[in-house]
Order: C-alpha cells, then structure tokens, then sequence
C-alpha cells in the first residue's frame, strides 16, 4: 500500500479526492432518499457496503419505492452492472492476483476505471485505481450513513420535496453519457415507453421495458466511438473534466468517459 | 427492499467485477456489445428518471414534481454542483406544495 502513495503525485491525489467527496454527497442523497422511500436506516449502509454501485442502488430503491417488486429491482440493478464486466476486462492486469484480485474486483467502479486507464504507465494506473477505489468506497458509505441518519430525522419527507430530488439526482448523474447523441435517442425512447406503459403494467416492469429502446441504438460503432464519444469529457467547455471527475458515484458516466481515454 | 434482494444484488453484481479480471484471457468482447451494455445502463435509468418524475403509483404525479425536477435538470445542465441540483429540485418542489400546488 505504501508504494501506492508514494506513485500518486499531488495532482491525481487531488482529482481522487475531488470526486471521493462528490461520492460522499450523492451517497448522503442516497442514504437520505432510501430512508424516505421506507427502508430502515441500517439497509442502505448494507447495501452500499455489499452492492458499491451507486447507480444500481438509485435504480433498486427506486423500483420499490414505485411500488415495484423486489425481483424487478434487483433485475434492473443487475442489467445496470452488467458494463463491469467489460471494465474488469479491460483493467484486470492492474488488479494484480490472489487477494488482490478478489478486493479489487469489489472496487470496480466507473470513477476507479476511468482513473486507472487515465495513467500512461501500468505502475501509476495500479496506484490510481486503488487510490480511488478505496477512497470512494470509504467517502460514499460515509455519506450514506450520514444521509440516512439525517433522512431518518425528517418527518415528512414529501413537504421537503424529497420525491422531486430523488429524479434530478439520477438526472445528474447520467447527464454526461448522454451527450452521445444515439445515447440519448435510445434514453428518450425507452424513457417514453416507460412513461406510456406506467398505467397499465405492474411497477417495475415499464423500466425494464425501457430496454426496447435499444433497438434503435443502430450499429455505427465505427464511425461514432470516436467522435460522438468525444464531447463528453470536452476539455474546452469543462475546466475541471479528468477522465473521472464527475459528482457520479459509479453511475453509467465512465463507459463514455473510458471508452474515450482507451 | 428485503435484505435477500440487497444480497442478491450484491452477489450478483460482485460475480460480473470478478468475471472480467477472470475471464480477459479467454474471453473477447465485441466492441457493439460493449456499447450495447453502456447504453443499456444509461436507458434503465433515464427510464426511471421519468417514471419517478412523472407517475406516482399507475396515476400522473401531479404538477409540483415535474417543476421541481425541471428546475433540477436545468441546474444540472448548467453544470452546477450536484447539491445544487439536489436542494434547487427539492426547494422548488416544496414551495409549489407550500403555496398549495399538488
């Protein structure tokens, strides 16, 4: 552990840092939106402990808050982790082997994968992801006991207008991939099905059915990767924009943001 | 949420990080599928966006969510910190039901 520090230098120590605190806001929403949507305060600590994907946690308190069942949450959080496992493919020689592996492939997450394909040589991009990972993991459970301590201590949490932060949060966080412009068509097609199909079908099945949309992602993964995948970590428009340096703890903004830095 | 979907989401989700690691040798990924995937990602969740900002049970949310959430997504557009979105979207919300729009 030590030769990780020492391998950091003050600027990827200082980006690490910036996204660990985002991390541990958008946990402290989590923790305060799960308590409100009804579960114990205990639950969404296990839960950030054992899952560590803040996306898929969103997506399976969201599913049963709607009313939905259990099975479908978990089955929209599933389909929404699915991308690790082309992550772990692409960053599995800096994970190293033994235990190594087997705690690392825990903090597989968008931020940590971004930084670590961010780094030239393979010493610094091991130093990286484990920088990253490991804060995150600490800073977003923080925040999420934090939140759901806090949560817990507000009564009524729709005259706060809880229930309008819980979308804007989300909306938040997937902003940056859908700057691809098929991202985005695709997005607004499933979201439209699962808006029409709310009435009529169970809870939790209108987002799943949100996945129709992917029909139309088309197939130019040729000429799009490079330059639509572009925009979304424009130097020139965003200042603070490193591979990673976004607010999402482990939201759908890496696959654009690492596709590019491959 | 039950504590057997929480574990069943983290074992499942813990099974895809250590299959990559596992598996790059053998295994090759298209480039499509990969996209694929990332898109998936991005659907369920702007699938969610809108149904938690538009329908409460089978039935329209009313008014003063969509609003709050609007002003969120503005916030957010602009590029301001996530907490801004966060208490802009709440804020709103709640001052449209304070002034009494459902």
């Amino acid at each position: 552990m030590r030769s990780i520090w020492r391998t950091l230098d003050r600027e990827l120590l200082r980006n690490v840092g910036a996204v660990a605190a985002a991390a541990g806001l958008v946990g402290a929403s989590f923790g305060a939106i799960a308590v409100a949507a009804g579960l114990a305060w205990w639950l969404p600590l296990v839960m950030s402990v054992l899952v560590f994907a803040g996306g898929s946690q969103f997506m399976a308190v969201g599913v049963v808050a709607s009313g939905g069942s259990p099975v479908a949450a978990v089955i929209a959080g599933l389909v929404l982790n699915l991308r690790h496992l082309p992550f772990g493919m692409a960053i599995g020689d800096v994970l190293g082997s033994g235990w190594r592996r087997l705690v690392g492939s825990h903090l597989i997450i968008d931020e940590s994968v971004a930084f670590a394909m961010g780094q030239r040589d393979p010493e610094r991009s091991r130093a990286a992801f484990w920088a990253c990972g490991i804060s995150l993991f600490f800073f977003w459970n923080l925040g999420v006991v934090a939140g759901s301590v806090a949560g817990q201590a507000i009564g009524n949490t729709d005259a706060l207008g809880l229930d309008a932060a819980f979308p804007a949060a989300l909306f938040a966080l997937v902003l940056p991939s859908l700057r691809d412009r098929a991202t985005r068509r695709v997005a607004l097609i499933g979201a439209a099905v699962a808006v029409a199909t709310t009435p009529l079908l169970p809870a939790g099945i209108p987002v799943l059915l949100a996945l129709v949309g992917l029909l139309a992602a088309g197939r130019a993964p040729k000429p799009a990767t490079e330059p639509t995948t572009e925009p979304t970590t424009d130097p020139t428009t965003e200042p603070t924009t490193d591979p990673a340096a976004d607010p999402a703890a482990d939201s759908t903004t890496a696959p654009a943001t690492s596709e590019e830095s491959r | 949420m039950t504590m057997v979907a929480v574990l069943a989401l983290a074992a499942g989700t813990y099974g895809f990080r250590l299959a990559g690691p596992l598996l790059r040798k053998r295994l090759e990924i298209p480039e499509r599928v990969r996209r694929l995937l990332s898109m998936a990602a991005c659907v369920l969740l702007v699938a969610l966006v809108a149904t938690a900002t538009f329908t409460q049970g089978h039935g329209f949310a009313g008014w003063s969510r969509p609003a709050g959430v609007l002003v969120g997504a503005v916030v957010a557009w602009r590029r301001l910190p996530f907490v801004v979105v966060v208490v802009a979207a709440a804020g709103t919300t709640a001052c449209l039901r304070l002034l009494g729009v459902s």
